[in-house]
């Protein structure tokens, strides 16, 4: 029953554009493309939530128009607040692309970001290190880990101005944050691993975003990546103070969503309640 | 080699006994039985009169299978039951049960958690070798996938489980309690056509459901739907369905969404909102009580489809809580050499999924 995956038809315009949008990457929720806005010079992110058609009909309507609205409203409030983020370039929510007027999934194009994601830069900084640790003298050692911590606090930093300006991401992961590659002037860092952490820490994907100013919000988000690097980056794990110290220096709210975050852990859903 | 099963966490006390072949043939199931205790219409049932019901019929039960399986004694390896999840007393009662048959015919007794009772009965009976399970039920919410010798949690309910949204919801309508809340749910849904607006909570991998069951028994309350009356206004309306239908169709053509949901309308709602966000948290495999839902099971299949997978689900012998599923996995452990001691045979109410070590499965 395993047929080939075949995603559903791009909306107008996008089915007939040239060159083709380009199939990033499918989630659970929308599908991400590679296209250009207005002149093929200009690249640009499209995110497609298409129709799911296991939903009832009016409940996929309300939940798509309302997602898509929710997360170009947190963009457009973001860039606005100078956080850094993808900037909308054009949406449409009512899914007017669908063949014979019929609902066709709403769609959203972002500025598109030149980097690679932190989930794949500290995963090949974690193999590195795993083949070749032994090699390094301590000096070698302590400078690569440094790095390590040092993007670890910029991360903190840029999360910690994403709350200041009102918004949650809901689902921060080191899949969601993004590495935007330096100009060309910029000098490129040399280092025995040859894994980059140069560049601006730019968040992504805020489909699950919301805008929110509470303590409890905060904490959660940051809640969620803490547990996310524990399971995907062991190595890095320990590093997660930097991030929270990143965090805290940020803005004056910090220090509360940060005690915030210790009655989170401490009743931490994932915990067991044995006795 | 063959093993007795004992689970009891709710409202159902089931005896289940499982053969597994010394010549590595499929597993055969000896026999399965079960005994539910029904709570009247609006009302839950109570761990106390749970506790009293489990503490009545689990003799008669074990007879039953024993006869039922013809087994004697003297061939049974081991006795497993449920150790937790659940609810206190009814664990208490069945774990006595099984300390004292333990002890009496001088069996190992195996301590099993039910999920993973359900995990192991559904990759069983389905045959799927390692699918991502949404376990659903009266008290349980999870999706789970296995990764080195556990059962992880990946998403869960952040507050009441899904069977127990639908069932406080049917004690708001009054609707009866048997076979099961849900099913009748199911039914009356069948007759709904408006899609009430209800709140969608999904935070990433995991889902809420208190605030959905507030708002849509305060919609039940404010249009007075709720209550005595009107369930049994259904049941007399449902003595002539054939003409209801004829009726509801002909409203259904010229009329807007203005209509004054009904009752049908509103457990169609429910379901059409809780079931869209299961699906959304996960793929595959279902089992649990909440499992026999065949809407859930069609949009299940819809979504697999989208995606290249496939679903299976277990029908209602293995899916709702029995014995067999706890005699198969206490039977996995007790060949991988697990033992529960005496001293270690309490039970708990909160035991999580991912507390076992799964050393039957291979990395």
């Amino acid at each position: 029953m395993a047929d080939e995956y075949k995603p559903p038809a791009l909306p107008a315009p996008f089915n007939n554009t040239n060159p083709a949008p380009e199939l990033l990457t499918q989630g659970a929720e929308g599908h991400l493309y590679k296209t250009f806005s207005l002149d093929p010079s200009i690249p640009a992110a499209l995110k497609v939530r298409p129709s799911k058609p296991y939903r009832h009909p009016i409940l996929d309507r309300r939940l798509t128009r309302q997602r898509i609205i929710q997360e170009a409203r947190c963009l457009t409030k973001l860039i606005r607040e100078g956080v850094s983020v993808p900037a909308v370039l054009a949406l449409d929510w009512e899914g007017q692309g669908g063949d014979e007027a019929g609902w066709g999934g709403a769609w959203l194009m972002m500025e598109w970001i030149d980097g690679p994601v932190v989930r794949v830069v500290l995963e090949q900084w974690e193999a590195w290190m795993k083949k070749n640790a032994s090699s390094l003298d301590a000096a070698q050692l302590e400078q690569e880990n440094a790095r390590v911590k040092a993007l670890l606090r910029r991360i903190g930093k840029t999360i910690g101005g994403l709350h200041k300006a009102g918004v949650v991401h809901g689902d921060l992961t080191t899949s969601n944050i993004m590495l935007r590659l330096p100009t060309e002037d910029t000098e490129a860092e040399t280092t025995p691993t040859g894994v980059s952490t140069q560049g601006e820490v730019v968040l992504i994907d805020f489909g699950l975003a919301s805008q929110s100013a509470q303590d409890e919000d905060r904490a959660v988000d940051l809640y969620v990546l803490e547990r996310a690097i524990g399971s995907t980056h062991p190595r890095s794990e320990p590093f997660m103070e930097e991030l929270v110290h990143g965090y805290r220096e940020s803005h004056r709210g910090a220090t509360t969503t940060l005690k915030r975050l210790e009655d989170v852990r401490m009743r931490g859903r994932k915990r067991s309640m044995l006795g | 080699m063959i093993a007795i099963g004992m689970e009891g966490s709710a409202n159902k006390i089931g005896i289940g006994i499982m053969s597994h072949p010394k010549d590595g043939s499929p597993p055969q199931v000896l026999a399965n039985i079960r005994h539910t205790y029904v709570s009247p219409p609006g009302e839950g049932f109570l761990p106390k009169d749970v506790a009293r019901h489990h503490r009545t019929w689990v003799v008669n039960l074990v007879k039953g299978a024993l006869k039922e399986a013809r087994v004697s004694v003297e061939e049974v390896d081991c006795i497993c039951f449920t150790q937790g999840p659940g609810m206190g007393a009814p664990l208490q009662a069945v774990a006595i049960a099984a300390r004292m048959l333990s002890l009496l015919w001088g069996k190992a007794l195996i301590g099993v958690n039910h999920c993973v009772g359900h995990i192991e009965m559904g990759r069983l009976i389905t045959g799927a070798t390692n699918p991502v399970v949404l376990y659903v039920s009266g008290g349980n919410t999870q999706v789970i996938a296995y990764s080195s010798q556990r059962y992880r949690i990946f998403g869960e309910t952040l507050d009441i489980a899904v069977g127990n949204c639908l069932d406080r919801f049917a004690r708001t309508l009054h609707i009866s309690n048997d076979p099961f809340p849900g099913y009748n749910i199911e039914q009356l849904a069948k007759q709904g056509r408006q899609l009430v607006d209800l709140p969608y909570v999904v935070k990433g991998m995991d889902v809420s459901f208190s605030g959905i069951l507030a708002a849509i028994d305060s919609l039940a309350a404010t249009l007075g739907l709720g209550g005595e009356e009107r369930a049994r206004e259904d049941a007399e309306k449902a003595s002539n369905v054939e003409q209801q239908t004829s009726q509801n169709q002909g409203s259904d053509s010229d009329s807007g969404s203005d209509n004054k949901p009904t009752r049908a309308d509103l457990c169609f709602s429910l379901q059409e909102t809780v079931y869209a966000m299961l699906v959304e948290i996960t793929e595959l495999l279902i089992v649990g009580g909440v499992g026999s839902n065949e809407r859930l099971q069609e949009m299940m299949g819809i979504m697999a489809r989208d995606r290249g997978g496939s679903v299976y689900a277990t029908d209602e012998r293995f899916c709702i809580d029995n014995g067999i599923m706890i005699a198969q996995a206490g039977m996995l452990a007790y060949q991988s050499g697990f033992r529960t001691a005496l001293k270690d045979s309490s039970c708990t109410q909160r035991f999580r999924t991912d507390e076992v070590h799964v050393k039957w499965r291979e990395d």
